[in-house]
């Protein structure tokens, strides 16, 4: 699915969290957003996914303008995305996390009787192994690890079945190690999930991202290729320059 | 034995000890019985909301008391069939509770909770005051009981407390087994995922306020259910079963006995009614007492008789 965002200004009292921000992806893109704390990227991914209205500008999901629909409408046209500090249901088994992305993939939300669901285990226990958590599936999700918890972020905005994601920060906190499995996993997502990463960790966005954007206060300062955006000056002074 | 065994056997052993209550107990014990089985389906309704959609109602009384009246109206015109009276309470209720969820739950936490309470005071000003529907403050008297059709054959009807006992006995347990395919089904597992984490459930496509307003009329109905019960037990309804000490009275039970578990409120209800009943015979201010011990449970026990069963 393709993301167009028009001229998207966030405003919070008098500071302009976005000003006039534009982003094509095409579908099937790699789009790594980057730009030093407080440039605006969560909002904007908050925009996207219609948790913040934005005071102007327009947000279409796969050609369909979604500016005025709720976050749970953009996510049935495809959307789906990852939280910068895990966003799991602490009190609920993994594997239950897992059941109710798929649940929602499936919109078998609505069914008022028990009835053991053999196809809904089986893909459970395959995401289960994929992101390493089989070991984990009865645990709560509250009580795992750093490193896990941030796996089954990702498994379980996976497992809503996107075809485009917007994973903000998903290297934060994690091991060397962590890092490289997390890079494999995205890099073996389907070339039709449109990919949108928010990442500090450079290494991460160079592997990932066929293009990149700088936001900077607010303001997108440039957009391109990655050698493009390394050789730009004002990227080099805003953002590389301080690395 | 595995827990779940144990506790299906310890759920069957108390059903035949209190179906079995009407051959030995003394008659007031089964008045009591009655009342408190009615009491644990309005507290099964409340733990569907709190326990397992983690919506603290504070104005649950407000169907509770709707379900009497609409009951108590229809039996007074002359209609004796037990189905009908038990579904009119909830189906009244839930209609109540459909434009009362959809404005209180755009709110959420103590917000929720004082919209709930208000619009219950709104509903028992209602009940007192519409005089010509309600009669207000002396509220429908000499509200009769249904036939059971066929028992009179058998040689007994509803107008004994044995055999309302145990219709009572037999509506308590159809919710119970209803609630518990309830919570364990997708519907159930989605509203424990709102329950938990509202803001994951939107982004990951549930409608989830469709949810919490659909739990909120179901939890609304089952406690009509009750309320239709109550109106023909007590052969009245008046504005009191909708004041909010009922709605408070009812969160104590949910909270003493251990929310999210089902058994628990219906254990809340038994011990609630008994404490009023022998609290109030040596207190004049048995309330206080009641309220110590929901302060103490709150603190100490927040997981209510149910957390002491499954700690021990």
């Amino acid at each position: 699915m393709d993301l167009s965002i028009r001229g998207l200004t966030v405003r919070f009292g008098a500071v302009a969290a976005l000003s006039g921000v534009d982003l094509e992806v095409p579908a099937g893109g790699r789009r790594a957003l980057i730009g030093p704390n407080g440039a605006g990227k969560t909002t904007l991914f908050d925009v996207i996914a219609g948790e913040q209205r934005p005071a102007a500008g327009t947000v279409a999901l796969g050609g369909r303008d979604a500016t005025a629909l709720p976050p749970w409408q953009r996510a049935r046209l495809g959307l789906g995305r990852t939280f910068q500090r895990s966003t799991l249901f602490a009190q609920l088994t993994v594997a239950e996390n897992l059941a109710l992305a798929v649940r929602a993939r499936c919109r078998a939300g609505w069914r008022f009787w028990p009835v053991r669901d053999r196809e809904l285990e089986r893909e459970v226990a395959d995401r289960l192994e994929t992101a390493h958590l089989s070991g984990a599936a009865r645990r709560r999700a509250g009580s795992l690890g750093h490193g896990e918890q941030r796996r089954l972020e990702i498994e379980l905005a996976l497992a809503a079945g996107p075809t485009a994601l917007l994973l903000d920060e998903p290297m934060a906190g994690l091991s060397g190690a962590e890092r490289t499995s997390a890079v494999e996993r995205l890099r073996a997502l389907p070339r039709e999930v449109t990919l949108v990463i928010v990442e500090h960790d450079l290494d991460a966005v160079f592997a990932l991202a066929e293009r990149i954007s700088v936001l900077d206060h607010g303001v997108k300062i440039a957009d391109g290729t990655p050698a493009e955006v390394r050789a730009d000056p004002r990227v080099q002074e805003v953002y590389l320059g301080t690395a | 034995m595995t827990v779940g065994r144990g506790r299906t056997l310890l759920l069957l052993a108390l059903l035949v000890a209190l179906a079995s209550l009407p051959l030995w107990a003394p008659r007031f014990w089964i008045y009591i019985g009655t009342q408190a089985l009615i009491f644990a389906i309005f507290a099964m309704s409340l733990d569907l909301l709190l326990g397992y959609a983690g919506l603290a109602s504070f104005g649950h009384a407000a169907f509770y008391g709707v379900g009497a009246y609409a009951c108590g109206l229809l039996a007074l015109r002359h209609v004796d069939a037990l189905i009908p009276l038990l579904l009119i309470g909830a189906l009244a209720s839930a209609a109540v509770a459909v434009p009362i969820g959809a404005l209180s739950l755009r709110a959420t936490g103590i917000y929720f909770l004082m919209l709930t309470l208000a619009f219950a005071q709104i509903l028992w000003g209602l009940a007192v005051n519409w005089t010509s529907l309600t009669r207000g403050t002396d509220g429908l008297i000499g509200v009769p009981r249904p036939a059971l059709p066929g028992a009179g054959a058998l040689g007994f009807t509803l107008n004994e407390r044995g055999p309302f006992f145990i219709l009572c006995l037999a509506v308590a347990v159809l919710v119970f087994l209803l609630l518990e395919a309830l919570t364990r089904s997708p519907f159930g597992r989605t509203l424990e995922g709102i329950r938990e984490n509202e803001r994951r459930m939107r982004a990951l496509g549930f409608p989830t306020f469709r949810y919490r307003l659909a739990v909120f009329v179901v939890g609304g109905a089952i406690a009509g259910l009750a309320g239709s019960l109550a109106a023909m037990s007590n052969g009245f309804a008046t504005p009191d079963l909708l004041y909010w000490t009922v709605s408070g009275l009812v969160l104590v039970a949910v909270v003493v006995g251990g929310s999210r578990s089902l058994v628990g409120p219906v254990l809340g209800a038994f011990l609630v009614l008994i404490a009023q009943l022998g609290l109030s015979t040596f207190v004049d201010r048995w309330e206080l007492v009641l309220g110590a011990l929901f302060i103490a449970f709150v603190l100490f026990l927040p997981r209510g008789l149910v957390g002491l069963v499954r700690r021990a």
